[in-house]
């Protein structure tokens, strides 16, 4: 028998705002040990659906929405099974809460971590909706079933909308095992369904972190030590006060606030602010430094990860040795919002409202600053522009709740684009020594890599978020791949793809040089080696042949191939480009495929492949954050380039048609990308681009 | 302080203020109307693009002075006039976070409204001073071409 669901109904409600009766489930899982796990305090409820008595669905979003279309692609897996009116279906924001279990949105789990969990949420509730109606007329239940809102007596066609159910159904218990759909009879997952939100994204009414506002709410702009690690030696705000407008100056951790009425006022403050900086230990360091440090790791051993046969003894026999390195810089997220963050504090409560990726992370940072319990601190995860993974972290989050704790009631704390830029999370700044062989007939014998980076990033490496990593799907008799870490002063962090898009850059890169080395056309060869991996090979051969490999091009166009898996999903792009005599390059045309399992939303991995594939091009273009006596020298989009519509090559995207359990997208286009393109650089030039960003300057003739 | 009136998404505003706040600060700030959008501050990505008078306007560098007695229109007062253009970004399905949007579709907006049937050449032109993190470009053209065929 099932068991009631007792503590969720008044959350919910809150949460909701729904009024009058209604079907409120909450749903623990897993199912079969829902007793036993609420006897030990730890199951977690998942996922929440309520229906209100006019019929309308309301499902809460445990994640957070930053572009990747979760708002429309989860509630779609739950109205699937709900057998739900897609137009009667609305969607809210949860709060941090631990009845929704893990709420941190990233590594493009949001679909594949929650697909069974909602399937089986919207299944248990149209069970018990048929239930109801079956008692309602009281007819065998076996002659009922749910279609779109509505529950119908097959045998007299007699129906009743959901709204007309919850409150009965609300009195039944939740059933343990609830049958699922059968996916041929899915009817909405698996169509480009329009986002829910589309029209609120576009007339100005959807509320982003910076545009929150409270009743008396101070703005406020932190003065930061331009090097990594400096501290305040001492301000002089006199100036500063006396600017219209602002109310208090706040030292922090981070540096000092200037606390105004509004935001001009606030940033009009700051600069009148004279801050002197104890530079720290580096304020000399170079981009060069760096490059140095990450090169000279990679000559010492570092930490095996994969170990086949003999490399090096296999490289000392090989016919053809191939030894070369591969560099790509730190990047900066850049989304188009900057972080900022809402708080209010007191002596009892803390309050947060913040654009995050992670709100249990500013609920541990509040945590620890104001030493509240648990109870006493509420995070309220609200719309972002661009996450990226730069929300994962907390920095901004803390910020607010210092400077919050030092004056009465609310503050918003925003960050200006340079400081923005100037004080990011950064994707690591690696190093990648590869040495490969061949045999007398081109078959490789021998591959090693070695990754260098920062030990700060602390996920360089490993098969727990990548689905190859620095591991690689091509079948080679003798590998060593290892990693190498050292101690650099930049903030870094994940970033769309995290290690994958350096590892992929270098990997996708020397397998290409290999092949050319071999003589032999890259997507063959590539082919030819990558047979153990079928789902990486059909998103290999389906760009081959969709972007049509080999054809007549239009004079001067070149074609480059990369493929590559992460997080579950696979991907592979062939680009299109061409170099002019001064070395610029243009991408005309990028053609991916990809492997995601089941398919949510269609039209939404499209979109998703043509977001990830933009920030690759830009990052293989223009993206590198630079560091000159320890100061960051990027500060806007004049020197920290993106990519405009202008350079935006035509993107088209095929998806493999699969049975397989969903996966993400978010983050799989992204690491293929560089690679297509400096691929494709080589078979327009002979030059092999072994540093991102591609410089023209190593492309110019003559 | 000075006494500076404009008409913004055809409501008369006067407000007594610092004469060089920037009009995006007052448009967020003072009149609440947050769906213009702070970026970059120094008028590279378009995302707090106004109409004044019609013409597109960065607002994050334009004195609140400067619009003394004129028109502003924000992208909320545009969608209230059921401009074609938010139909077919719909339809399009071009927005991921969103955020650049409004400043997106206000560009458009003043591009068709100069050029009713722009080629890609003059659309690309126009938009690649418009800055997309998320990479919704080639929707944003198709967006144009499809809102143009309505205009
Ligand atoms: S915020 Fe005004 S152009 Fe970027
Ligand atoms: S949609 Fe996110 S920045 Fe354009």
């Amino acid at each position: 028998m099932g068991t009631k669901l007792t503590i969720s109904r008044g959350e919910f409600l809150k949460l909701s705002a729904t009024t009058g009766a209604g079907l409120v489930l909450g749903l623990y899982l897993p199912w079969k040990n829902q007793l036993a796990a609420q006897a030990d305090q730890t199951f977690k409820p998942n996922v929440w659906v309520s229906i209100d008595t006019s019929g309308t669905v309301t499902i809460v979003m445990h994640r957070s929405e930053f572009g990747q279309k979760v708002w429309t692609s989860l509630p779609m897996i739950l109205a699937e099974e709900l057998e739900a009116d897609w137009s009667r279906v609305q969607v809210v924001q949860g709060d941090l809460n631990p009845v929704y279990g893990g709420q941190s949105t990233g590594g493009s789990a949001s679909v594949r971590t929650s697909y069974d969990k909602l399937r089986k949420a919207g299944a248990a509730a149209r069970e018990m909706l048929i239930s109801a109606a079956a008692q309602t007329w009281n007819v065998d239940r076996g002659e009922c079933r749910a279609e779109s809102g509505a529950v119908i007596h097959s045998p007299t066609g007699r129906k009743l909308g959901y709204g007309e159910l919850v409150e009965t159904a609300a009195t039944l218990p939740i059933p343990e095992e609830v049958p699922l759909k059968d996916p041929k009879d899915f009817k909405i997952i698996g169509k480009s369904l329009k986002s829910l939100d589309g029209a609120a994204k576009i007339d100005g009414s959807v509320i982003y972190g910076l545009d929150f506002k409270l009743p008396g709410m101070l703005t406020a702009a932190v003065a930061r030590c331009p090097v990594f690690g400096g501290t305040v030696a001492s301000y002089d705000d006199s100036k500063a006060r006396t600017v219209p407008g602002v109310r208090h100056i706040v030292p922090i951790s981070s540096g000092v606030a200037v606390v105004a009425d509004d935001t001009w006022s606030a940033l009009e403050g700051r600069k009148a602010l004279k801050v002197t900086w104890n530079e720290g230990a580096h304020a000399r360091l170079s981009s060069e430094d760096i490059s140095r440090t990450l090169r000279e790791a990679a000559e010492k051993d570092g930490r095996s990860l994969r170990v086949a046969g003999d490399a090096e003894a296999a490289l000392a026999q090989a016919e053809t040795k191939l030894e070369v390195g591969y560099e790509v810089p730190y990047l900066d997220h850049a989304t188009m919002e900057p972080m900022n963050c809402t708080a209010q504090v007191d002596k009892s409560s803390c309050e947060i409202w913040v654009p995050t990726q992670n709100p249990a992370a500013a609920h541990n940072a509040a945590q620890e600053i104001t030493g509240l319990p648990d109870e006493a601190i509420k995070v309220h995860t609200l719309r972002m522009g661009g996450g990226f993974g730069r929300r994962l972290a907390n920095d901004y989050a803390r910020d607010a709740v210092e400077v919050a704790q030092a004056v009465t009631g609310p503050v918003k704390v925003l960050r200006t684009r340079d400081e923005d830029i100037q004080h990011g999370i950064y994707r690591p700044a690696s190093y990648h020594h590869l040495k490969g062989g061949l045999d007398r007939k081109g078959n490789p014998l021998a591959w090693i890599h070695r990754a260098s980076g920062p030990a700060n990033a602390g996920f360089m490496i490993g098969p727990d978020s990548a689905t190859y990593g620095i591991d690689l799907p091509y079948t080679i008799p003798n590998i060593h791949t290892s990693d190498i870490t050292s101690e650099l002063p930049v903030p870094a962090g994940p970033w769309r793809s995290v290690a994958n898009t350096q590892l992929a850059f270098a990997n996708e890169s020397f397998i290409d040089e290999l092949a050319h080395a071999a003589r032999k056309d890259p997507y063959e060869f590539r082919r030819a080696y990558i047979k153990d991996h079928p789902r990486l090979l059909g998103v290999l051969e389906l760009a081959a042949e969709k972007a049509g490999w080999g054809r007549r091009l239009p004079k001067g166009r070149y074609q480059g191939i990369a493929a590559h898996g992460c997080f579950r999903s696979y991907a592979a792009i062939v680009a299109e480009v061409s170099v002019d005599r001064r070395g610029r390059v243009t991408v005309h045309k990028m053609v991916c495929a990809v492997d995601c399992g089941i398919v949510i939303n269609p039209d939404g991995v499209r979109s998703q492949v043509e977001g990830g594939i933009t920030l690759g091009l830009t990052a293989a273009l223009h993206g590198a954050i630079t560091l000159e006596k320890g100061r960051v020298q990027q500060s806007n989009f004049h020197n920290y380039k993106l990519l405009t519509m202008r350079e935006s090559p035509v993107i088209e995207t095929y998806i493999v048609p699969s049975a397989q359990p969903p996966t993400g997208i978010g983050e799989p286009p992204v690491p293929p990308t560089p690679p297509a393109v400096t691929n494709a650089i080589y078979a327009a030039t002979g030059i092999r681009i072994r540093r991102l960003p591609i410089d023209p300057k190593e492309l110019q003739k003559g | 302080m000075a006494q500076i009136s404009f008409i913004i998404n055809g409501q008369r505003k006067s407000l007594d203020m610092d004469p060089d706040v920037r009009l995006l600060w007052v448009i967020r700030d003072s009149l609440g109307l947050t769906g213009t959008k702070y970026s970059c501050g120094m008028s590279l990505c378009g995302a707090c693009t106004v109409h004044v008078d019609g013409d597109p306007v960065r607002s994050c560098v334009t004195a609140v002075s400067d619009v003394d007695g004129r028109e502003v229109t924000t992208i909320e007062g545009l969608a209230e006039q059921n401009h074609p253009i938010h139909q077919a970004w719909i339809e399009e399905e071009v927005s991921q976070c969103g955020y650049c949007q409004p400043g997106q579709i206000m560009t458009a907006a003043a591009l068709l409204a100069k050029n009713p049937k722009p080629s890609d050449k003059d659309i690309d032109q126009t938009m690649s001073r418009a800055l997309c993190r998320c990479g919704t470009y080639q929707r944003i053209r198709r967006a144009i071409h499809r809102a143009a065929g309505e205009v």
